[in-house]
């Protein structure tokens, strides 16, 4: 079955405040999505919100994966159904290598007495690590400690690599990268590109979009997606920035929750 | 919670303690050295660790001597069995409730002049090095609790290893108790003599039958390091719960001698836990890691400490404490440097993790430095486990109990993972595995 994944009417709030005031999205396997949109206006709000973060609460909405809801499942289990989140600023945890909470990871998505061969497992891991161009001493670094930035980053997409997930959430992985470290991404981003596969790029500027090509833009003001496009959108949006879709929607401010 | 509060006469007093040194044909020195500590208990007061009342505790419960019949391994409690170390090659002693059960030393070592054997076996065939040390490190009218257990210590422990010898070969103890009715009481006296070396390991334990009344584990451990010597020495406590451990360490270390500590205190009981190298020596060095995982309602103080008297001595102190459900646990830290120790240095650390709202941890680091001339560092935390790594990793996809089990561990392994001994690291995570499980 193709990956089919719908978010419907999406609400939710942090400590009380409205965030997200309705967020519709069609994500189907092989198509690209990337969300927009100027600080403030919700776009990493939406990430943490689909993935289960919990600081956020989810007040009204609907988030189907292939017909069930992943708004109603614990955050493992979310992870398990398919879903990927590429962290804007993953966790450092001491004492636990690297490689250990990958495999792990991949043992959670096994029945217990087929877990993967150590020796299947690292071939995997070095594959991967070498196409990120990563060194391969990260395999038993404590994960993400001390990390650079651009070594967390490149560690999100391992994972998603190794993990092989329906649908991915990049929130922010462009931030903090330099040229070369956003190609190594984008390259890494690219070959995960399959018709079982659906991607949610959020994005700050376009630059990353140079590199992968989006099918959908979304802008995101106020907690909604105030504006849907093709790849043109994007290019617009880099050339001329935000004000003439503020301008033709007449909004003045267009962020949420910043009071 | 009830507190005990039924008070049980001691059974410490000069006449019972010289009839039973006498009935044992212990050697005269030793019956007078009980009897007076003796009558020193009766005056001195129990240890007063920081904020942890162990006078509350049901400390009355000492047990009765009871001769215990020599055993093979096989005929061990399966529990116990399951310890005995498959590299132990022939070195091992095991204590069972009050007295050594078993014991074995190669002739490799026999040959070289290691004596390794129960401490009242010594008092009588070794009585001019027993005597000469017994009771140096750790005086026995320090309080209470020392004039107790010198009164009253069973079966334990003699190490001396001769001048120039090393011992590649850990060797191992058992001291378990499964009566609860038995006076358990191992004192043990380790001396490595000038440029020796020396690795001990002990594993005391609770046997399935010990668990039926309350009961007390007290015990001493003397350590002596001459010059140029290095003693290693890994002990791994999990008495059940109805025992309270009393367990004093202390290590007395000459010139550029060294001692390792490496301590397990995974008891499930009340625990009093202090460790202390005492460094006389210039040049001499003192390393100690202990771990701790506390859980139930489970009280505990666990001090390490170190005393600086040689120059240019070096200290170096981690505690890594985890504490679930309504446990508790004082954690003190006390490096201290006399006037004169110049170039001395002396860091710690004491961390506690805590897994529940009813936990309580605290961390204690104390600097007492009476001399300019010195290097000292400490850091300490208590904290909870963090919800942001427990989403990061259930966004993986682990299961929140396989979070938390990795951020528990990955709090853990700094100390662990430095463990030199293979078969101490392994019985840790065994019983962490077993203490994180229930």
């Amino acid at each position: 079955m193709s990956t089919h994944f719908k978010i419907e009417g999406l609400k939710a709030a942090i400590e009380g405040k409205e965030i997200l005031k309705g967020i519709n999205i069609e994500i189907k396997g092989g198509e690209i999505h990337a969300i927009m949109g100027p600080n403030g206006t919700g776009k990493s709000t939406l990430a943490s919100a689909i993935m289960g973060h919990p600081k956020y609460e989810v007040t009204s909405g609907t988030a189907l994966l292939n017909g069930e809801d992943v708004l109603e499942m614990e955050v493992d289990e979310r992870a398990r159904a398919g879903m990927f989140l590429a962290m804007q600023y993953p966790s450092e945890i001491a004492g636990v290598t690297n490689s250990d909470f990958l495999r792990s990871a991949i043992n959670a998505r096994r029945e217990e007495g087929s877990e993967i061969s150590l020796i299947k497992f690292i071939r995997q891991m070095e594959g991967k690590m070498k196409e990120l161009e990563m060194n391969p001493e990260f395999a038993h670094r404590y994960l993400n400690e001390g990390f650079s930035g651009g070594e967390k980053k490149r560690n999100e997409i391992l994972q998603m690599m190794m993990l092989d997930p329906k649908i991915v959430i990049l929130d922010e992985i462009d931030s903090g990268l330099d040229i070369d470290a956003l190609r190594i991404v984008a390259d890494g981003v690219n070959s995960m590109r399959s018709e079982d596969r659906g991607f949610l790029i959020i994005t700050h500027y376009q630059r990353l979009l140079n590199y992968i090509t989006p099918d959908y833009v979304h802008v995101m003001m106020q907690g909604r997606i105030v504006k849907s496009g093709g790849p043109e959108l994007a290019q617009r949006l880099e050339a001329e920035g935000y004000d003439w879709v503020k301008e033709e929607l007449g909004i003045v401010d267009e962020t949420v929750g910043q009071a | 919670m009830t507190h005990m509060s039924t008070q049980l006469s001691t059974p410490v007093s000069r006449q019972t303690v010289e009839s039973l040194s006498q009935n044992k044909q212990e050697p005269a020195w030793l019956t007078e050295l009980r009897a007076e500590a003796a009558d020193q208990s009766e005056t001195l007061e129990w240890p007063k660790p920081e904020k942890v009342r162990i006078d509350r505790w049901n400390l009355g419960a000492l047990g009765v001597y009871k001769a215990q019949k020599q055993a093979s391994l096989a005929e061990l409690p399966e529990e116990v069995q399951a310890i005995v170390p498959e590299d132990a090659s022939g070195n091992l002693l095991v204590q069972r409730n009050s007295g050594a059960v078993y014991r074995q030393l190669s002739d490799e070592l026999t040959a070289k002049g290691v004596i390794f054997t129960d401490l009242e076996t010594a008092a009588r065939d070794h009585a001019d090095l027993v005597q000469q040390y017994l009771f140096t490190a750790i005086p026995k009218d320090e309080d209470k609790l020392t004039a107790t257990h010198a009164a009253l210590w069973n079966g334990g422990v003699f190490i001396y290893v001769p001048k120039n010898i090393e011992v590649e070969i850990p060797l191992q103890a058992i001291l378990f108790q499964d009566d609860a009715e038995a006076s358990f009481a191992p004192h043990i006296l380790l001396v490595a003599d000038q440029f020796s070396k020396v690795t001990y390991v002990d594993y005391v334990v609770s046997g399935a039958e010990g668990k039926s009344a309350p009961a007390v584990h007290h015990s001493a451990a003397e350590v002596i390091v001459k010059a140029g010597a290095k003693v290693t020495f890994a002990t791994v406590h999990h008495l059940a719960d109805n025992v309270i451990d009393l367990s004093l360490r202390r290590a007395v270390v000459d010139n550029d001698a060294s001692i390792e500590w490496i301590i397990g205190d995974l008891h499930d009981g009340n625990l009093l836990s202090d460790t202390k190298s005492v460094l006389n020596g210039n040049g001499s060095t003192s390393d100690a890691k202990v771990i701790s995982i506390g859980t139930h309602s489970q009280n505990m103080s666990i001090t390490t400490q170190a005393v600086h008297w040689g120059r240019s001595s070096d200290s170096q102190m981690v505690t890594r404490a985890v504490m679930r459900d309504q446990a508790s646990a004082i954690i003190n830290g006390i490096t201290k440097i006399e006037k004169g120790a110049t170039k001395a240095n002396g860091e710690q650390t004491e961390r506690v993790l805590m897994l529940s709202p009813k936990a309580r941890g605290d961390a204690n680091p104390i600097l007492l430095i009476d001399e300019d001339d010195v290097t000292a560092g400490h850091a300490a935390s208590v904290g909870q486990v963090n919800a942001e790594q427990i989403y990061y990793l259930m966004s993986r996809g682990i299961s929140r109990a396989e979070a938390e089990r990795l951020i528990i561990y990955g709090f853990l392994a700094p100390v662990v993972s430095d463990i030199p001994l293979e078969a101490v690291r392994n019985q840790l995570n065994r019983l962490i595995e077993g203490k994180l499980g229930s």
